[in-house]
């Protein structure tokens, strides 16, 4: 991976470059956000509620008379940071459960593992999100639990389909042939040949996982006040968007450059990563 | 007959209505925020309900005028004996219910003694507690008997909870209510509207309008566009204040601003330490800087307070200046009792923008003065449960839509845990006073007791918004309760 | 084939007895009492007592979700706290909202997303592909309730065509009701509408470089012909499976969008009455909603298995 062969070819993909420079933009500015953002969030200014964008107030000011662009910096950090968490929690618990139905294949193990697969896609996500909230309230954490048990079967299939095939491999089969068992080969020799595909589809769900995040903190399940989120403050500017747009426009907009950033980077990797596809794209 | 649009109900109106010389139109269709669970006002507290049937299908023995007076309704006349514990009713005779069936003492008798029965489950079952007997003397004749003078009995008896209704027919009045008043209920499209239209053996002054059309638009947005496009005629308390400034320029309507019965407060915790100590208390009533809450989250609309009490009433004491923001007060009251690097405390909020909104601005006020507070933005039944019941909360925000309910600080058991002998005292002796002089006295006590002891944070009167097609005539200005009396109501066209 | 119909149905029935059970879990331990939200702030605990009686909260848990499962399976839901009427009468009447919903939103998707595909698929690597991926790209990215505000901005508030919520009922006209229908089918269309389209171009593209596409065109078969003759009927299938995955998620997910348009759907609800602690009725609704994803998963497998024999050793 990282040979310079393959660096060389990640900056010849254009969907690759694009996608990782708005994904950076994103996460720079949440970085950034921590030393510096042109206002403090917090700070309320009422007199100057509702303004529109000027040399001030890049972004305008909200409702309450807050710096909408520092808003949007602090956003990506709530954002950000639900996402990546509900992503690790899928990969953490998805991957070895995956690995495990992988190594018998239709054993009671591989069913109950699956069907419960199942049970959890069967479920309304967002109805579940909600329930979730109804009993420990709303928070950030709440909103990264009911975003990462939804990412568990993701990963739980992918590593499983993957598995399943470099099982009957032959490099495999030697490893069994030299005694080890089915713990170490999954980790010391499939796991590895399924990263490629595990950082592809992790790029696709961290960017499922902003829009699931903007999603739950519009319907006021996320992250709470202070705390910016991009969904809030999509779910707060409503009322005022036919006087103010600039108040819906800005956090959507963020949104959408991020997921797009990511989605675009993960197109890139997976080209990257599979050259078959990445000859039939030329 | 359906209608559609003012223009449509007009030609329906020709058709019906051959009494009215001038064509006139006769529907209007009323928006509200929020459906009713049911449709019977003397089982559920839902404010809706009363939005809807509270004097238009449902009368009581008195009721609310527009200016919150008192008047008589079902009952013509009446008579209170001179220790202030035997009122004597004399009903209006001829009146029938929905169903033909005629209204009589047995049916006040019936409504009342199931309002406060041992398995009533009204929500307002307080009202009713001082009645020993309700008697029927004959038919237009109901005799009450009250274990002890109460000088609010006649105001008790005009709220929604204490309408009457008919033994037959309350079984199925959640579905299909069945009143007396001018408006007989017709259909309800559950999710959408609820439809009532004029009722032709009405025993008072008959309503102007032939039908009237409620429409649940709970998102703001759509509320504000549904006005836009004219879908909507009226709607009262207009959910979005931010939005009523279009409104009042632009032409076609006009934008009703009154008060409403609504003290909304920062209530706080009196059990939970720091705020058992009076001088937190009063820290945090001058931390906060109520006009910029008022413009902040109602867009200018409302009118502070300084104490639980409605401005608009004539008793009341503008006390505002006992809790004026002022930081540097609330700052060295802290210090004063041992806070000068302030605590850590909890703010809890409902779901209406007054709570929501007015919980960030609050928050950010008290952490100017060291106070560093975690808001939760809850659902009411998360609220009643943690905050109300559970008493888990340092703060919170609500609005006390009830009139004249300063009597809750006489309860210690209220979820704010106000617990003082004083002003329990007090409020004995109100109910115990039927002379309006003696009464006013005391409740101007009351006022500045609870003031004095800044009980809770006391933030502003919640403002009655309705927006109206500018064309619609005799629309209440105040909500002196949840009501939208339409028998007055018609169309200047 | 039969052998694995019958397994199939038997972890269906598996899974929503297992369903049922989460679901009912999940649910009774949400705190808050659907009495004393109804009675409000001024209500006495003793009416609160007796009002909890009147709507039978007061037995055990067990008996209530033998009560709730066995009138299931007569298809009666119970009777809802709040609204006191049969659970039953009122998810049909949201059903009638939710399903016309679903169904215009997937019309909407399939009409865009099918030439959009065809075309970016046969036009590979040409200006038209690549700006066709390039909007579908966008249209994956745009959260739909914000997508749903800027029709309301737009399209209610500025040019004022269509109402900015509320459904009028269908007994005010076809017409009526899928005209309150269109901006939340529109919103709800356009990212599936992206999804689908490029599921569409590279299942297409898969299949034309499959072997007997290529045994076609050495016959003589243009490459449209080959196309429009043979690789379209093959790439059907993946089509058809998000097709349908897409339908159970519309049918469940369309409730931010319900939000936005305030449309009396399933969505909405649910929503309401978890707010208001309408257990049942929560209960019921998600049960259906999770019943209505397992059947349509167990078509698709059934259908997969129909079409490639392999499959039914996977069961």
């Amino acid at each position: 991976m990282q040979n310079p062969g393959f660096i060389r070819a990640a900056l010849h993909n254009r969907s690759f470059i694009i996608g990782l420079a708005l994904a950076m933009l994103f996460v720079g500015a949440a970085l950034l956000s921590y030393f510096w953002t042109p206002y403090d969030v917090t700070r309320l200014d009422i007199a100057h509620k509702l303004q529109t964008p000027s040399g001030v107030h890049w972004f305008g000011t909200d409702h309450l008379g807050r710096d909408i662009f520092a808003m949007i910096m602090v956003g990506a950090r709530t954002s950000i940071a639900v996402a990546v968490v509900a992503v690790g929690i899928g990969i953490l618990l998805g991957v070895p459960l995956g690995l495990a139905a992988a190594v018998r294949k239709e054993s009671l193990l591989d069913e109950v593992i699956m069907r419960t697969n199942d049970l959890v896609f069967a479920f309304p996500a967002l109805l579940i999100a909600i329930m979730i909230t109804a009993v420990f309230g709303p928070s950030a954490i709440n909103a990264i639990i009911a975003i990462g048990i939804f990412n568990i079967p993701v990963f739980a299939r992918l590593s499983r389909g993957a598995a399943l095939s470099l099982w009957q491999r032959d490099f495999i089969l030697s490893a069994r042939v030299a005694g080890k068992n089915a713990a170490q080969i999954s980790f010391e020799h499939i796991l590895p040949n399924i990263l490629n595909l595990l950082i592809v589809q992790g790029t696709i769900q961290f960017s499922l996982g902003i829009l699931a995040e903007a999603g739950l903190s519009y319907v006021g399940l996320g992250a709470q006040p202070p705390i910016p989120s991009w969904g809030r403050m999509l779910a707060e500017s409503q009322t005022m968007i036919s006087f103010a747009p600039h108040l819906a426009l800005f956090p959507g907009f963020a949104i959408v450059l991020t997921v797009l950033g990511l989605n675009l980077m993960g197109d890139g990797l997976r080209d990257l990563f599979d050259p078959k596809l990445r000859r039939r794209h030329v | 007959m359906r209608f559609l649009t003012p223009k449509l109900a007009l030609a329906g109106a020709l058709a019906i209505c051959t009494t009215v010389a001038q064509a006139e139109t006769t529907a209007i269709t009323v928006g509200m925020q929020l459906e009713p669970p049911h449709l019977d006002p003397t089982g559920a507290a839902a404010g809706a309900i009363d939005s809807i049937v509270y004097a238009n299908i449902f009368e009581g023995l008195t009721r609310f005028a527009a200016d919150g007076a008192i008047l008589p309704a079902l009952a013509e006349s009446w008579t209170i004996s001179d220790d202030g514990l035997i009122y004597t009713f004399t009903l209006h005779s001829g009146v029938t219910f929905h169903d033909a069936s005629a209204m009589d003492a047995e049916d006040v008798v019936f409504s009342l003694n199931r309002a406060r029965a041992e398995d009533s489950t009204n929500a307002q079952k307080a009202l009713f507690e001082g009645i020993d007997t309700v008697e029927a003397l004959d038919a237009t004749t109901v005799k009450i008997t009250l274990s002890a003078p109460n000088g609010a009995f006649l105001f008790n008896l005009a709220w929604g909870d204490a309408v009457i209704v008919a033994s037959e027919s309350i079984k199925d009045a959640k579905t299909h209510p069945i009143g007396t008043g001018p408006f007989v209920f017709t259909n309800w499209v559950q999710g959408d509207r609820i439809e009532i239209t004029r009722n032709v053996d009405y025993w008072g002054t008959p309503a102007r309008l032939e039908k009237a059309t409620f429409k649940f638009i709970s998102d703001p947005t759509a509320a504000f566009a549904a006005v836009m496009a004219e879908d909507v005629d009226v709607f009262p308390a207009f959910p979005a204040p931010e939005n009523l400034l279009q409104f009042e320029q632009d032409s076609r309507f006009q934008v009703i601003v009154g008060s409403t019965e609504g003290e909304t407060i920062l209530a706080i915790n009196n059990k939970m330490p720091p705020f058992d100590n009076v001088k937190i208390r009063e820290a945090v009533a001058h931390a906060i800087d109520r006009q910029s809450i008022i413009d902040g989250a109602m867009f200018g609309y409302g009118t502070p307070i300084g104490t639980h009490f409605a401005p608009h009433h004539p008793d009341y004491m503008d006390l505002t200046g006992q809790s004026n923001y002022d930081p540097d007060l609330a700052k060295s009251l802290l210090a004063e009792a041992g806070y000068p690097d302030g605590f850590e405390t909890t703010l809890k909020l409902p779901p209406p923008s007054y709570a929501r909104r007015g919980g960030e601005i609050i928050a950010a006020q008290l952490r100017d003065v060291g106070i560093t507070v975690e808001i939760s933005n809850l659902e009411w039944a998360q609220w009643l449960e943690q905050v109300f019941r559970g008493y888990d909360f340092g703060l919170t925000i609500v609005s006390h839509t009830e009139p004249m309910d300063i009597g809750i600080y006489a309860r210690p058991e209220y979820y704010f845990q106000y617990d003082s002998a004083p002003f329990q005292q007090l409020m004995e002796d109100l109910n115990a006073a039927t002379d309006p002089a003696a009464r006013a006295t005391i409740l101007k006590s009351a006022q500045q007791m609870i003031a004095d002891d800044y009980v809770n944070g006391y933030l502003f009167q919640l403002a009655n918004t309705t927006v109206a097609n500018a064309k619609i005539v005799g629309l209440w200005k105040n909500a002196p309760t949840q009501a939208n009396d339409l028998t007055a109501i018609y169309w200047n066209d | 084939m039969l052998r694995f119909i019958l397994k199939r149905l038997l972890s269906l029935g598996l899974s929503l007895l297992a369903a049922s059970v989460v679901i009912f879990v999940a649910i009774e331990v949400i705190p808050g009492d659907p009495a004393s939200y109804m009675l409000g702030i001024n209500a006495q605990a003793d009416t609160v007592a007796a009002l909890r009686e009147e709507l039978g909260l007061n037995v055990t848990g067990f008996a209530r979700y033998s009560g709730w499962v066995s009138g299931m399976l007569h298809g009666d839901f119970g009777t809802s706290y709040t609204y006191r009427t049969p659970v039953t009468d009122m998810i049909s009447d949201r059903i009638m909202v939710s399903l016309p919903l679903a169904i215009y939103a997937l019309t909407l998707s399939t009409l865009i997303a099918f030439p959009a595909g065809i075309l970016a698929a046969s036009r590979r690597g040409t200006a038209a592909d690549v700006s066709i991926m390039g909007v579908t790209q966008l249209g994956v990215a745009v959260p739909n309730f914000w997508f749903a505000m800027l029709l309301v901005l737009v399209f209610s508030i500025n040019l004022r065509w269509f109402s900015a919520g509320g459904f009028p009922g269908w007994d005010q006209g076809l017409f009526a009701g899928l005209k309150a229908l269109t901006l939340p089918a529109i919103a709800l269309a356009l990212p599936q509408a992206s999804i689908l389209a490029r599921v569409m171009r590279s299942a297409l593209i898969d299949t034309m470089s499959e072997d007997f596409i290529r045994t076609a065109r050495a016959k003589g078969l243009s490459k449209s012909q080959a196309l429009w003759r043979h690789a379209l009927r093959n790439a059907m299938i993946p089509v058809l499976t998000i097709i349908g995955l897409q339908f159970s998620f519309l049918l469940a997910g369309a409730i931010i969008i319900e939000n936005v348009f305030f449309l009396p759907g399933l969505g909405r609800l649910v929503f309401q009455s978890i707010s208001q602690r309408d257990l049942i009725v929560v209960e019921s609704v998600v049960m259906l909603l999770v019943f209505a994803v397992v059947i349509v998963t167990f078509v698709v497998d059934i259908t997969y298995a129909a079409v490639d024999p392999r499959l039914r050793g996977r069961a």
